[in-house]
């Protein structure tokens, strides 16, 4: 998949202006940013959900301003939260949706790895929100994607619920999209990620390189100071040493990714 | 991947298990089938039993029961479409299947069959109604129950394409309902389903020319009351060329319409 000086306006506003983007097949890829910054245009745009104002974009081979049946049958949606899919059971669901494709993995499949062989049969109104959320990537790879977007899927998870759901996200196969808002879900879950503010990439790259972060140094507080370093283990022997022992209020931190992407954030405004 | 691409399934199989699953959902909604389906019946007893006499030597039960299967056709059909497809439009519905390689012509293949089974229940209950209450007389040949059905085809075809048409004014699934049935309540008044066609005044029953439904009530008409009811058309007889005609316009315009304005995603999405 490639994007290319792709641009996006809403009347007088700027939504995209100007982003490249180049996603490997096989890979997971995350786009982070603040609400408002151009992360859901961008991936409607590559969903072919909408369309653009500029630039050149290629997924899988096809522009997807013309989706055709073919390609819609090659991609996976599973759309931010929706209450759309409801008085039918979780089965019934999968089963029609299955339906549209020409080539679907079976549904029975498809719900026991999403972890809902025990709802099968209960209608999607009951499903609780981490479910519910589930059934919404039964039904987008039920067609056996070769790509698969996600948008905000984890929102107004508790953090148990978060784990479960990237435990199924990362057993799936396929090039994954992503956005997001929470880095954490970045870091788990991608190969790479670029983090877009008013509408340009202001950083890329693997979660834990980003924006140099491993060449950043990193922070040992104690309870009687602190000092940033690029040998952490030396100053904690010495540490130990000074101490005769266990060092008081010890903490060892390389900048988060949170760190990192606030910075770029920050940077861009 | 080297593998050899699998047939795409047909837009037919496809609309077919629409079908299936509309009706599915629409007879899980209880309250929405009890009163889909007693709202033609509830008027039609009360209508019935307030007017209980005869017109021009019509029984007035029997002009009613005509003229509310009508209005039953176009409340399964172009009420009933117009409030549901808004309501999925913004629950993000229509956006989910978009994003899927079903064909479009099969998600309006899949209402139009629902609809048509909603229908035919529809009518078979007000017909029993009106046979065991007020003696209507069902078409004792072959030609009138041809008729009876190329108008109720043609009427319920007309009604889901406007209902369809009309889903996309309403700003949020919560308006949509009231969106709706204003103009869908107006259409009964001006084409004689409530009140006799001959008894309106002419501006009025010129509005009413222009729609479908009294097209479709007058088909009706010519079938259960026969030519003792002749009378009562405004022209002084049944048009039925131009009923297939009106109702042929309304459902080439409905389709142009629907076809033109749409639209998959919710307003607030753009």
């Amino acid at each position: 998949m490639s994007v290319r000086g792709l641009t996006k306006r809403y009347g007088q506003v700027e939504a995209v202006r100007g982003i490249d983007l180049e996603i490997r097949a096989g890979e997971t890829f995350a786009i982070l940013g603040p609400n408002g910054a151009g992360k859901s245009t961008t991936v409607e745009i590559l969903e072919g959900h909408r369309g653009r104002d500029g630039g050149e974009v290629r997924v899988l081979g096809v522009d997807p301003r013309r989706p055709t049946r073919r390609w819609r049958a090659r991609i996976g949606i599973v759309p931010q939260e929706a209450q759309d899919v409801a008085e039918v059971t979780v089965r019934e669901a999968v089963r029609h949706f299955a339906g549209f494709y020409p080539d679907p993995l079976d549904p029975d499949e498809v719900i026991e790895q999403a972890g809902l062989t025990e709802s099968a049969d209960r209608r999607v109104s009951r499903l609780s929100g981490g479910q519910r959320r589930r059934l919404d990537v039964a039904l987008a790879v039920v067609g056996r994607p070769e790509l698969l977007f996600l948008d905000e899927p984890t929102t107004g998870f508790d953090p148990e619920a978060r784990r479960r759901f990237w435990d199924l996200i990362k057993r799936l196969p396929g090039t994954k999209v992503l956005t997001t808002h929470y880095l954490e879900e970045a870091e788990v879950l991608a190969d790479r990620v670029a983090v877009i503010a008013k509408g340009r990439v202001v950083g890329e790259g693997d979660p834990a390189t980003l924006g140099g972060r491993a060449q950043a140094k990193t922070l040992v507080r104690w309870a009687d100071g602190e000092v940033r370093t690029d040998s952490p283990t030396a100053t904690v022997a010495e540490l130990t040493a000074r101490y005769g022992g266990d060092i008081p209020g010890l903490t060892v931190t390389r900048p988060t990714l949170e760190d990192t992407y606030l910075r770029l954030i920050e940077e861009a405004v | 991947m080297t593998t050899v691409a699998a047939p795409m399934p047909s837009t037919l199989s496809i609309g077919l298990s629409r079908a299936a699953y509309e009706l599915k959902v629409f007879f899980r909604e209880k309250d929405q089938v009890v009163f889909t389906f007693a709202f033609p019946i509830v008027f039609l007893v009360l209508l019935g039993s307030i007017f209980a006499g005869t017109m021009e030597g019509v029984s007035v039960s029997q002009l009613y029961t005509a003229g509310l299967i009508g209005a039953g056709v176009l409340s399964v059909s172009m009420q009933n479409l117009g409030i549901t497809i808004a309501i999925e439009r913004e629950q993000g519905m229509l956006k989910r299947l978009s994003g899927t390689p079903m064909p479009r012509t099969a998600y309006f293949l899949g209402k139009i069959l629902s609809v048509l089974v909603i229908g035919v229940v529809e009518v078979a209950l007000l017909l029993a109604v009106g046979v065991t209450m007020y003696d209507l007389r069902l078409p004792s040949d072959a030609a009138g129950w041809l008729t009876f059905a190329w108008v109720f085809v043609l009427g319920l075809t007309a009604g889901c394409l406007l209902g369809i048409a009309l889903s996309s004014l309403a700003r949020s699934d919560k308006s949509a309902s009231a969106v709706i049935t204003l103009p869908f309540i107006v259409l009964q008044f001006v084409s004689g389903v409530y009140i006799p066609f001959n008894q309106l005044p002419d501006w009025l029953a010129t509005v009413g020319y222009v729609f479908p439904l009294s097209w479709m009530c007058q088909g009706f008409r010519s079938v259960f009351l026969g030519e003792a009811g002749a009378v009562l058309e405004r022209s002084g007889g049944y048009e039925l060329d131009r009923v297939a005609l009106v109702l042929g316009l309304w459902i080439i315009g409905g389709l142009v319409l629907c076809l033109t304005t749409f639209r998959w995603k919710s307003r607030r999405e753009g």
